[in-house]
C-alpha cells in the first residue's frame, strides 16, 4: 500500500518525460499534479492507518511494504522495501503536502517556459527519490532515494542549461554532494561492519540495527573515538554525508549558488525537503548517536557555527533568493545544533515548521520576483506591499514565524532547540551554555536579516520606477526566460507596474501561511504547556512529540550537570521569555535601520561570503585542477601513455624502413639477390651431400 | 690430352665471369649477352665431362640447354623492346618503378 505514495510520481515523470514534448502546458500541469495528489492522499490514508495501528513490541507503531529481495548475499540483505513509522509518517505528509503546494504554484510560475514538460518530468522524479529516500526501511534504499534527490537536484539546478552559471551551479551542487555522499557510503559500511545488517526494523531472524546498536554501551568522549572504528566513527561518517545533502560547514557552498535554478526547486529541494534528509536521517540514527557523545559534540558545535556563520553572511546579500538560501543553511544548523545536544524531537520538529515557513517564504519570494519580471536584486525592489498584498500578508507571517514571534510555528520549535540546548544532557560542561548564548545571538540575527529582506522588498521607495524600462530587468542573478515575452503582450512601454500573481500562486502560500502560523501548536514545549494551556488541551499541544516518543531517545550522558538544568522550570520559562524578547527587539531593530537606510551596505567581507569560495578555489580547486591537467593530462596521458603508443607505432615504422631496403627498384640489384640466393641454396646442398 | 680440370676452370671462370656481368652491366642488351655466356659455360662443362667419360647423354643436355638458351633470348628480347617502348631506355637502372 505505501508503494502508491511512492510510485505515483514516478508514474507522472515516466509519462511526462517520455510523451511530455507534445503535450500542452494545461495537460503537463494535469498529470504532475495529480501525481502528487495522489501520492499525498495515500500518504494521508497510510498515516490514518498508521495511527489505527497497535503497536509491537517495542511500542513502536509501524506499516510495512515489502517489494522484493533485492540483494541478498551471505549476511547482507537488503530488501527492496518501505516503512512508515511515526518518524517517516510525519515527514512522508509534509514532504507530499508541501511537494503539493509547490507544484501548484510551479504550473503558474514556469507558465511559458519552452521546455515546461521537462520542468515537471523532473520534479515528479524528485518527489519519487525523496519519498523513496524518507519511506526506505534499511539504509542502502535511503541511500538510492539519497543519491536520487542529488541527481534530481542537479537536473533542476541546470534546468536553464544554456547558461552558464547555472550549470556551473549544478555541478558544484553535485559534486559537493558527492564529497558528503562518500562520508556516509562510508558509515553504512561501517555499520554493515559491525552489525552485520542495515536494516532499520528487525527482521524474522535477523535483528534491526537499531535495536542492536542500543545493547553497546556509551563510547568515550574523546578524540580517539573519532577514529577507533566504533560507533562515533560511525557517527562522525554520517554525520559527513548529512553534511554534505543539509548544507553544513565545510560543505555548504552549493546551496546559495543552487538559486541559479527556478524558484519553485529553490523552494522544494533547497528549503523543504532535499536538504532537511540529512536530518532526517540523523534523527532516524538517534539511537547510534546517542551513543557517540563526541560526535554529537562536533555535530552541535557544527551545527551552531553554521546557523551563525550563515546568518552573518545572509544579513548582507542583495539577492533575495540568497538571502533565503542562507537563511535555509542557518536554519539546518539549528537543526544540527538540537540533534548534537540530544534533542531529535525538537530537531525534527524545526523540520516541520522550516519546511512549511522557508516553502512559504520560497514561494513568495518568486512571487516578488515574477511581478519583478525576473529580477532578483532587492536594490531594485521596494514598496511591493501596495502592490502585490497577499504576497506581503504571506510573507510577513512567514518572517515572523521563522524570527520566533511567540506563538507562532518558528518559535515553539526553536524555543525549544535553544532550551534543549542549554539543559543538554549530552553536551559536556558548559558548552551547552555557550551554544544556548550563541544560538540566542543567531536568532537575533536571523530575525534582523528577514525583518531586512521584507523592508528592503515590500516597503519604502518604489525604486524599480527608477529603472529604464528597456533594461527589463537582468539581475545579477538572472535566469534566461526561453521566451522573452512574459505574457504582458506586445506593451513593452509601460513602467513594470508590479502585480499580484495568479491564484495558483497565491493559494500555496495562504495555505502555507495559515501552517506556519498554526503549526507550532501540536508541539508546544511541556514547561509552557503547564502554566499557560488548559490542562484538557494538553494532549493535543503535546501530540507532536508524544506521537516521536517511541522512535526517538533522548541519550543522557550521566553526570555532565545538564540534568539539573532541565527541571528548573523556571529556567525555561526564562529561556523562553528570553528569546520572545530577542526576537521582538530584532524585528523592531530590524526595521528601524533598514526602513530609513534601505540602501545600507554591509561590511564586504560579509557581502562575499568570508571569501569561502574563494578559498577553497585556492587551496582545493586550483591545485586539483592543476595536478590534472600536468600531472595526469599532460604527463602520464600526454607522455606516458600517449608516448607508449606513439612508440609502438614508431617502432613499426622504423622496421618498415629497414625492410624497404629490399626493394628500392635497383634491377641489378634484384637479380643479385636471384643469383646470391641461388649460390647459397646450390651450396647448401653441395655440403650436405658432401656430409653423406 | 688436355686434362678435365683444365677445362672445367676454364668453364667456372665464363660462369664467373657472366655472372658477375649481369649485375654490374648497365646496358640490357650486355645483361642478356653475359647470360648467354653463363648458359655456354655450362654447356662447355657438360661437353668436358661427356668427351671425358665417353657418356653421351651429356651431349643431349646440351641440345636441351641451347634449346632453353634460344627461347629464353628471343622472349627476353620481346621484352627489351617493350620496356624499352615505355621507358625509352636500355638503362637496367632505369626500371625502377617498383620501389617502396
Amino acid at each position: 500500500m505505501l508503494r502508491v505514495i511512492i510510485f505515483a510520481p514516478l508514474i507522472g515523470a515516466i509519462t511526462l518525460g517520455l510523451f511530455g514534448k507534445r503535450m500542452s502546458e494545461r495537460l503537463i500541469a494535469l498529470i504532475a499534479c495529480s501525481s502528487i495528489a495522489v501520492s499525498t492522499i495515500a500518504a494521508f490514508a497510510a498515516f490514518a492507518k498508521l495511527l489505527g495501528q497497535p503497536a509491537d513490541a517495542a511500542g513502536v507503531r509501524r506499516l510495512s511494504d515489502t517489494l522484493f529481495t533485492w540483494i541478498n548475499v551471505g549476511a547482507f540483505r537488503a530488501d527492496f522495501a518501505f516503512m512508515l513509522d511515526p518518524l517517516s509518517g510525519v515527514m512522508v505528509l509534509f514532504v507530499t503536502g508541501v511537494g503539493l503546494l509547490i507544484h501548484i504554484f510551479a504550473t503558474a510560475y514556469m507558465s511559458g517556459e519552452e521546455s515546461y514538460y521537462r520542468f515537471f518530468t523532473y520534479l515528479n522524479l524528485f518527489m519519487f527519490m525523496m519519498l523513496t529516500l524518507v519511506l526506505g526501511d534499511n539504509f542502502l534504499m535511503m541511500f538510492v532515494g539519497w543519491e536520487g534527490v542529488g541527481l534530481c537536484s542537479y537536473l533542476l539546478i541546470g534546468y536553464y542549461f544554456l547558461k552558464d552559471y547555472a550549470g556551473d551551479a549544478a555541478k558544484k551542487a553535485f559534486i559537493v554532494n558527492r564529497i558528503g555522499d562518500f562520508g556516509f557510503a562510508l558509515g553504512v559500511m561501517l555499520i554493515f561492519y559491525h552489525f552485520s545488517t542495515i536494516s532499520f526494523i528487525d527482521k524474522p531472524g535477523v535483528a534491526g540495527v537499531f535495536t542492536l546498536a542500543a545493547t553497546k554501551p556509551i563510547e568515550a568522549v574523546s578524540t580517539t573515538a573519532l577514529y577507533a572504528g566504533g560507533l562515533t566513527t560511525i557517527a562522525i561518517l554520517l554525520f559527513i554525508g548529512a553534511a554534505g545533502k543539509s548544507a553544513q560547514i565545510p560543505l555548504y557552498v552549493w546551496l546559495p549558488d543552487a538559486m541559479a535554478g527556478p524558484t519553485p526547486v529553490s523552494a522544494l529541494i533547497h528549503a523543504a525537503t532535499m536538504v532537511t534528509a540529512g536530518v532526517y536521517m540523523v534523527v532516524r540514527s538517534n539511537v547510534l548517536f546517542g551513543k557517540a557523545p563526541m560526535a554529537l559534540t562536533i555535530v552541535a558545535v557544527v551545527g551552531a557555527l553554521t546557523a551563525f556563520v550563515a546568518a552573518t553572511i545572509g544579513i548582507a546579500q542583495w539577492n533575495i533568493k540568497k538571502v533565503l538560501a542562507y537563511s535555509t543553511v542557518s536554519q539546518l544548523g539549528y537543526m544540527f545544533l538540537a540533534c548534537g545536544a540530544g534533542a531529535f524531537a525538537p530537531a525534527f520538529f524545526h523540520v516541520v515548521t522550516h519546511a512549511f515557513f522557508k516553502a512559504l517564504l520560497f514561494l513568495g519570494s518568486g512571487s516578488v520576483i515574477h511581478a519583478m519580471h525576473h529580477d532578483e536584486d532587492m536594490r531594485n525592489m521596494g514598496g511591493l506591499s501596495k502592490y502585490l498584498k497577499i504576497t506581503f500578508f504571506t510573507m510577513g507571517a512567514g518572517t515572523l514565524a521563522i524570527a520566533g514571534f511567540p506563538m507562532l510555528s518558528g518559535f515553539f520549535s526553536k524555543d525549544e532547540i535553544l532550551w534543549k540546548v542549554r539543559s543538554s544532557t549530552v553536551l559536556p560542561g558548559s558548552l551547552g551554555t555557550v551554544l544556548w548564548l550563541l544560538g540566542m545571538l543567531t536568532a537575533a540575527i536571523t530575525a534582523i536579516y528577514m525583518t531586512r529582506m521584507m523592508v528592503i522588498t515590500f516597503f519604502g521607495e518604489e525604486r524599480f520606477k527608477n529603472k529604464k524600462h528597456d533594461d527589463h530587468g537582468h539581475g545579477h542573478d538572472d535566469h534566461g526566460h526561453a521566451k522573452d515575452d512574459h505574457g504582458h503582450g506586445s506593451d513593452h512601454g509601460h513602467s513594470l507596474t508590479p502585480h499580484e500573481s495568479p491564484i495558483a500562486m497565491t493559494l500555496p502560500l495562504i495555505i502555507l501561511a495559515i501552517l506556519s502560523v498554526v503549526g507550532g501548536l501540536i508541539g508546544i514545549p511541556e514547561g509552557l504547556a503547564e502554566k499557560f494551556v488548559p490542562h484538557s488541551l494538553h494532549h493535543f499541544t503535546h501530540s507532536f512529540y508524544e506521537f516521536l516518543a517511541p522512535v526517538i531517545t533522548t541519550p543522557v550522558i550521566p553526570g555532565n550537570g545538564g540534568e539539573a538544568i532541565a527541571a528548573d522550570h523556571s529556567a525555561e520559562l526564562v529561556s523562553t521569555i528570553l528569546s520572545s524578547i530577542v526576537a521582538l527587539v530584532a524585528i523592531g531593530i530590524g526595521y528601524g535601520i533598514f526602513k530609513g537606510k534601505p540602501m545600507l551596505q554591509m561590511p564586504s567581507f560579509l557581502e562575499n561570503k568570508y571569501y569561502v569560495d574563494e578559498i577553497y578555489d585556492a587551496v582545493i580547486v586550483n591545485p586539483l585542477k592543476f595536478i590534472s591537467t600536468y600531472g595526469l593530462w599532460k604527463f602520464v596521458d600526454g607522455i606516458i601513455i600517449d608516448g607508449t603508443v606513439n612508440g609502438l607505432a614508431k617502432l613499426v615504422n622504423l622496421i618498415g624502413i629497414g625492410f624497404r631496403q629490399l626493394q628500392p627498384g635497383i634491377t641489378r640489384l634484384y637479380a643479385a639477390f636471384i643469383f646470391g640466393g641461388a649460390i647459397f641454396v646450390i651450396g647448401w646442398f653441395f655440403l650436405t651431400i658432401i656430409k653423406r | 690430352m688436355v686434362p678435365l680440370s683444365w677445362y672445367l676452370a676454364l668453364s667456372a671462370t665464363l660462369f664467373t665471369i657472366g655472372g658477375v656481368g649481369v649485375f654490374v652491366k648497365r646496358n640490357v642488351i650486355s645483361i642478356f649477352m653475359c647470360i648467354e655466356l653463363m648458359l655456354n659455360a655450362v654447356n662447355l662443362t657438360l661437353i668436358a665431362f661427356s668427351s671425358f667419360y665417353r657418356e653421351v647423354s651429356g651431349q643431349l643436355f646440351v641440345f636441351i640447354v641451347m634449346v632453353v638458351a634460344a627461347s629464353e633470348a628471343a622472349v627476353g628480347l620481346a621484352l627489351v623492346i617493350a620496356v624499352f617502348r615505355n621507358r625509352q631506355s636500355l638503362n637496367a637502372d632505369d626500371t625502377n618503378l617498383l620501389k617502396l
